[in-house]
């Protein structure tokens, strides 16, 4: 079995079925070629059947799909139970492809080692997290733990799958072995018992493979073995990264392994017509067709309630990561505690009292399900959100680097500059397009407010378009892109992405009430003005429209050509339309609390993020 | 629509309840099918590999990795104690050998010859399931565990701490709505399960730490109080392997608020007896939830049945009794008086399903129905 799409007749797939299996629910969604273009039609879903009593995905799987054939009259499931294909183009039953992603029963778990943290085990972890596996660990020769602490953490953990890399091809090989020799001994145990026989995948010095080979074949005894692979290295030169080969390999064993042991799996690969992908995995996959295609850079953010993920497109480069305790229900006690409560109350313009906060934060994490029932608790609610897009995105900033260890050809014209490797390539100024899903943005109850909770967060800076997923079908349409490239963006399109709007924000610093820029627009919205430091402002340019917007900046202030620099870009509009931002990036708002809640009320005003607060149920 | 969906916790004066002991890898079973046993019975046990000490060899000795397994004094597969000579240079011409000692006790499992690295395995580490509830043993998997059954009092908790204990129960508050403060812990309450009522304070677990109680069940606790128990701020709902003296078990949430009457009183009914209590709290996918289990004599309870809680698991119905639980009525128990089938609009702005609560005063509130929790018979 390979990761890679059989072929297909691209020509005769007209109708398209493709389900998500999630930890708690499973989502299909129905694609249909509707005069020529490819259109999502029908979505249905239900409780996903991997834990008891059912455990059999397959169960979920036919519940949303029958779900779909009952609103869309288009008969797709068999007698049998099985997902129904058409045998010619004028058959009304059944589809042409079925395809499934999956990140029920816990994922993709996997420990990666290298044997350098900052090199080999970065770009390690990298493949790992593209492939869309939570990395338990990283264990490297430099991770400040003793050999035995190390053991001692590899015993603990219960991995899928161990991902080893180390070395560049040619180089020495001691190391990368010596790395295979503690894992071998520590032996990890599986978490599909013990006759599963853990997969290690050695993406590491080409040289070292013998001696790879004999350290995990040494360490097989009666109570388990190790299932070892060899890919092309992942660093062979410190200069190159090629993650490609041990992602495919992640992709493949965690076809042959992972989901064969998971219930009902059996069944659901065969039922699919291209491999079944982790669902982070394929949401990766679109940003990067959409990137690719569009010629943009991306940034992608999924916010759940026990972790979030971050995908990022920058000069074609991709990079994912999950903040593995920064949530909304499960992980929002982790938000408050890593980001401090007046860090999260600094977003807040009402009075709240922190010690009834602090237990409301506790209730939530221990009632995961509940929701905000007055506008009060969604302030507080949306203000945790902005906190924990802002831990993620600065964790995903500090990880999106170009390759450590490199060394930098310079220039005269590099005297001056402080970069080397290692530096961020996550730029504010050159993202394209912030698209959000999850929760707490998706279900805000204004469009609004999940606009803001994204600029306030990811601090967009220059032209930024602003989305939001409509109903989380990117990792459906993840899959799709491989197999049928052009349903996949036709549908992201026209139905995946809900347009917010696009957001103007200044580079710079300045005192309240100064000159920052002045704008002309035209097109979609038709008007003028001028933005102080310190204001925001929404101006109506509705969605399915365009505007010419001319920003002419102050001294000192970069809106994307750099300081004082005029600039003339097309702007999106959308449900909410466009927002000029001049509070300045980095945003800070003010310590004094009066002049914060001041800034923070102006900000509410301006953007009209919560025009019914004073409407709450009152008993009776 | 006279019946939804919603998950609650478990408050049974008379179930009949089945708990696994499993094994973490395969052993031995030390009980059969039909046994009787108490909560402290050892079921089953094995032993794990021991811990690995690496260490390396060829630095140590100044020699070559290919070099070092001939060095070696010791043979693979030999005991060493930990100050043992294993290993010894050539030296220069005889002179000026230095010698490597075993950094760990346990068994000299490999020398590598490519990186020169030797790994000590230490002695097997035991590894012990006790029953955890007294009953019998109805089922037994053989090298991995058994399933122990009784008829017990559950009552689940929201949240808790610590791991599994077992002890007698003793009442330390009046009612369900008094604050557990440390004056009404008593040195009486050594190795107990204490019954608080409302709010447990961090003074009063403090003390029932100090006079040795193996835990504390009470309506709520303080997040700050949490805090200063743990030394850190609780970041995820993943508990159990806490070790602070004792076990904590909260039945309703955080913050200031009582115990169910009716949970306190099925408790405090059987102040004297033993309870098996577990603080293990995961809320992730595989829900676990802190349970306090008393084992029943046969008859004991079978009348006590709450009129009001739901007929069946998970099912709304009219006149069901709900507890909120989220504010702006936190904590208030109710009945539901209406269902109505449309989506309304929150003070929130959000559109949500609800449900019409009365409370006992006779007041009347809308709440979303993923904000109510069933109390489960």
């Amino acid at each position: 079995m390979t990761a890679d799409a059989p072929a297909h007749d691209l020509a005769r797939i007209k109708v398209i079925v493709a389900t998500d299996c999630g930890s708690t629910t499973t989502k299909a969604i129905m694609i249909e070629e509707v005069d020529g273009v490819y259109r999502q039609t029908f979505r249905g879903e239900a409780p996903t059947t991997v834990e008891e009593p059912f455990a059999d995905v397959t169960v979920g799987v036919v519940n949303s799909v029958t779900e779909i054939q009952e609103l869309s009259g288009r008969r797709l499931i068999a007698d049998d139970g099985t997902i129904i294909r058409r045998t010619s183009a004028d058959d009304a039953d059944g589809c042409d492809i079925y395809i499934s992603t999956s990140s029920a029963g816990g994922g993709l778990q996997m420990m990666v080692a290298g044997v350098v943290r900052e090199m080999t085990a970065a770009s390690a972890k990298r493949a790992a997290l593209g492939a869309g596996a939570i990395v338990m660990d990283v264990i490297a020769s430099n991770d400040k733990r003793r050999p035995h602490e190390q053991i001692q953490r590899i015993r603990e953990l219960r991995p899928d799958m161990v991902l080893l890399s180390g070395g560049t091809d040619g180089g020495n090989s001691t190391q990368v072995v010596q790395l295979a020799e503690l894992v071998a001994p520590a032996k990890p145990r599986p978490r599909f018992g013990s006759a599963y026989e853990l997969p290690i995948i050695f993406a590491g010095n080409v040289d070292a493979r013998p001696e790879i080979e004999r350290a995990f074949a040494d360490s097989a005894d009666t109570s388990g073995g190790f299932d070892l692979s060899m890919v092309e290295n992942l660093r062979p030169t410190l200069e190159r990264e090629n993650l490609g080969p041990a992602r495919d390999q992640i992709h493949d064993v965690f076809l042959e392994h992972v989901m064969a042991h998971a219930p009902g799996y059996d069944r659901l690969i065969d039922w699919t017509d291209a491999p079944i992908m982790p669902t982070p995995g394929a949401v990766g996959d679109i940003l990067q067709t959409i990137a690719r295609t569009q010629g943009i850079n991306a940034v992608g953010v999924d916010i759940g309630g026990a972790t979030t993920d971050v995908f990022s497109v920058f000069d074609g480069t991709f990079n994912r990561t999950v903040s593995a305790n920064l949530g909304m229900s499960y992980s929002i006690s982790n938000v408050c505690a890593e980001a401090g409560m007046d860090s999260v109350l600094r977003w807040v313009h009402i009075g709240m009292e922190e010690r009834e906060l602090r237990n409301r934060v506790k209730n939530k994490m221990i009632r995961p399900t509940t929701i905000p029932q007055s506008a009060e608790a969604l302030v507080f609610e949306q203000a945790v959100a902005r906190e924990a897009l802002r831990l993620a995105y600065q964790q995903h900033k500090e990880f999106a680097t170009t390759l450590k260890g490199v060394q930098q050809q310079r220039t005269v014209g590099d005297v001056f500059s402080q970069e080397v490797g290692g530096a961020s390539i996550v730029d504010g100024m050159k993202l394209d397009l912030l698209v959000a899903s999850g929760g707490v943005l998706s279900h805000a109850p204004r469009m609004h407010q999940t606009a803001m909770m994204l600029i306030d967060a990811f601090e967009p800076e220059g032209f930024t378009t602003l989305a939001k997923d409509s109903i989380f079908m990117m990792p459906h349409l993840g899959v799709l892109s491989s197999v049928h490239e052009r349903a996949a963006m036709e549908v992201f399109e026209k139905d995946c992405l809900v347009i917010l709007g696009t957001c103007v924000a200044a580079k710079g610093e300045a005192r309240p009430g100064k000159a920052c820029f002045s704008y002309s627009i035209t097109g979609g919205f038709t008007g003028s003005g001028r933005m102080a430091w310190g204001d925001i402002r929404l101006l109506d340019l509705p969605i399915g429209s365009t505007a010419e917007v001319e920003v002419t900046p102050a001294r000192g202030v970069d809106l994307g050509n750099g300081p004082g620099k005029f600039v003339k870009r097309t702007a999106k509009g959308g449900t909410v339309g466009l927002i000029l931002d001049a509070r300045g990036r980095p945003l800070t708002l003010p310590e004094d609390t009066s002049a914060r809640i001041e800034a923070v009320r102006g900000t509410i005003e301006a953007i009209q993020l919560y025009p019914n607060e004073e409407v709450a149920p009152r008993r009776a | 629509m006279a019946k939804a969906y919603t998950p609650g916790l478990k408050v049974a004066a008379r179930t009949t309840h089945r708990t696994r002991r499993l094994l973490p890898i395969p052993g031995e079973l030390r009980v059969a099918q039909g046994d009787t046993v108490t909560a402290t019975d050892v079921v089953a046990e094995t032993f794990m590999e021991g811990d690995v000490f690496p260490m390396n060899i060829a630095n140590r000795l100044g020699c070559t990795p290919a070099e070092a397994p001939s060095l070696m004094t010791r043979a693979v597969g030999e005991s060493v104690s930990k100050g043992d000579i294993i290993g010894q240079s050539k030296g220069i011409f005889g002179m000026f050998k230095s010698e490597v000692t075993a950094e760990a006790d346990g068994t000299i499992e490999s020398v590598s010859s490519t990186t020169g690295q030797l790994m000590i395995r230490g002695a097997a580490i035991p590894v012990q399931v006790r029953a955890y509830l007294g009953g019998t043993v109805v089922e037994v998997m053989p090298k991995e565990g058994c399933i122990v059954e009784n008829d017990v009092l559950m009552v689940q908790g929201i949240f808790g701490i610590g791991g599994e204990t077992a002890g007698e129960i003793r009442v330390a508050c009046v009612d369900h709505e008094q604050t557990l403060t440390p004056e009404l812990i008593t040195p009486a309450m050594k190795d107990a399960v204490i019954l608080g009522g409302a709010r447990m304070t961090a003074t009063a677990i403090k003390e029932a730490i100090k006079v040795g109680a193996a835990a504390v069940v009470s309506g709520g606790i303080d997040d700050q109080d949490l805090k200063e128990l743990l030394g850190r701020d609780l970041g995820v709902a993943i508990t159990g392997s806490e070790k602070i003296g004792l076990t904590v078990i909260v039945t309703e949430g955080f913050g200031d608020i009582a115990m169910a009457s009716r949970t306190w009183r099925l408790i405090s009914e059987k102040a004297g007896r033993r309870a098996s209590v577990n603080g293990a709290t995961q809320i992730r996918a595989g829900v676990m939830r802190p349970e306090i289990l008393v084992p029943l004599e046969a008859g004991e309870n079978e009348g006590d049945v709450d009129p009001t809680v739901a007929h069946e698991a998970g099912v709304l119905e009219i006149g069901t009794t709900v507890r909120v639980i989220r504010d702006p009525y936190f904590g208030l128990l109710g009945e539901v008086s209406a269902l109505p089938a449309e989506p309304a609009i929150l003070g929130s702005g959000s559109k949500a399903r609800v449900l019409e609560v009365r409370f006992p005063d006779g007041g009347i509130a809308i709440v979303p129905r993923a904000n109510v929790e069933l109390i489960e018979g």
